[in-house]
């Protein structure tokens, strides 16, 4: 197997382990660090789509890897955008989870103070 | 086997290993570190790919910044007393979201494996063009010329992230600068790696910008770097980050999209196309334009990173 199928294998299996922490765990900032992972999973996907692409005496195709830059510093500043969200949410509300469950199976703040 | 694909599998566990490391650790901050030397694993298996410039950039950004951006803001989350305990999510949750990553890793995974061979390229356009760009790097000559485009836009989108990230702010705080990042008292070890770490890293950054015309490098990699300069500057509080209203501020966040669209009109008129580079003209155009968005890249990220206005205004 050659180093190109071996990376793209571990992109897929990043996707899956991000999608993973991404639906189960109600901390969003691990929820952010999960959406990251299937980010870079997918990245390496495209990486070998690049390596692939090898011709005209390049050893990648060029036109993928620029993607693949514009691409990690969009998701930095996607995911910056989500903790400026989350930093807010957490002032007004106190709220440091998103959880899946209903509200009301916890003991809710503002209707105990009713 | 041989000793290359021996390193290829081991490099392979260890992502694998630290990446499920990032998910099931206890604490946010183990969970932030793993995924820093996570990205770092990566970026080695980004040279592997025969993409140095790619490395680059996720060992910069999609690693450094990024860890910095989650260690600050986990700091801040639990500096607020609020460390959350959550309660463990169902079994049937976590069975059901496994199948479900399963399925989706196992549908990707076969998609790989029956790739066509060999598979579609650009390589050949790429190379016919790259002398009439005057360039060496195809990734720069395909970033900053072929699809010039794509990359003004992606600028266009940091400066978006920015005004997103702004306008989270409370109003009283409108105009004013974002909180410190450091402590209030840095440590001497921090400010004695300020001092000696900075110079030499504005060294690299400017220099990683400047081989990336014909080597790996340019003016995302070298901006990521001379950002973590700053950011390391403004960690040992030597200085704050700057409000939100300095004028000089948003004519650095507004000088790479802004050069860039003026030098893609102008090639309207000089070249008959716009984002047409006029010929011979085009290797100094394409490092003025870079330059600039050297700037811009070095001044957005660590203004996302540092967030939104958290003190009033100075009247």
């Amino acid at each position: 197997m050659s180093a190109a199928t071996l990376a793209g294998l571990v992109g897929s299996a990043l996707v899956g382990l991000g999608l993973y922490g991404l639906i189960v765990d109600p901390q969003p900032l691990r929820k952010i660090l999960a959406f990251n992972l299937i980010g870079s999973g997918v990245f390496l996907v495209f990486g070998i789509v690049a390596r692939r692409g090898a011709a005209a005496g390049f050893p990648f195709d060029p036109v993928p890897q620029a993607m693949v830059i514009t691409g990690i510093v969009v998701a930095f500043a996607a995911s910056a955008l989500a903790v400026a969200l989350i930093l807010r949410l957490h002032e007004e509300t106190g709220q440091v989870l998103l959880d899946a469950e209903p509200p009301a199976e916890r003991p809710n703040e503002q209707e105990a103070g009713k | 086997m041989s000793v290359l694909q021996a390193l290829d599998i081991g490099l392979a566990l260890l992502v694998l290993a630290v990446a499920v490391w990032t998910i099931a650790a206890a604490e946010i901050f183990g969970a932030v570190v793993a995924y820093v030397a996570y990205g770092l694993l990566l970026s080695i298996v980004w040279v592997r790919l025969f993409a140095p410039d790619v490395a680059l950039t996720e060992a910069a950004i999609g690693s450094g910044v990024t860890g910095i951006l989650l260690v600050t803001s986990g700091a801040r989350l639990n500096s607020a007393g609020k460390a959350s305990a959550a309660a463990p999510p169902r079994l049937s949750l976590r069975l059901s979201a496994a199948a479900l990553a399963i399925v989706a890793a196992a549908a990707l995974a076969g998609v790989i494996l029956t790739l066509p061979d060999p598979g579609p390229t650009l390589a050949p356009e790429a190379r016919r063009e790259l002398a009439a760009t005057g360039l060496g790097n195809p990734v720069t000559a395909v970033l900053i010329a072929y699809r010039s485009f794509d990359t003004m836009l992606e600028k266009i989108v940091l400066l978006l992230a920015v005004v997103g990230v702004w306008s989270v702010a409370p109003d009283r705080f409108w105009g004013g600068a974002p909180a410190p990042l450091g402590r209030a008292n840095p440590q001497g070890a921090l400010v004695l790696l300020e001092q000696t770490l900075v110079p030499l890293g504005i060294l690299v950054g400017v220099h990683t910008f400047w081989v990336g015309a014909d080597e790996p490098g340019g003016a995302f990699q070298g901006g990521a770097i001379l950002a973590a300069m700053w950011m390391i500057v403004m960690i040992a509080r030597v200085s704050e980050p700057p409000s939100v209203n300095s004028r000089w501020l948003r004519l650095a966040l507004i000088a790479g999209p802004g050069v860039f669209l003026v030098a893609g009109v102008a090639g309207l008129g000089m070249a008959g196309n716009f984002f047409a580079y006029p010929d011979g003209f085009a290797k100094p155009i394409i490092l003025f334009i870079e330059a600039f968005m050297l700037l811009t890249i070095a001044a957005t990220l660590p203004v996302l990173v540092a967030g939104p206005p958290r003190r009033s205004p100075k009247p």
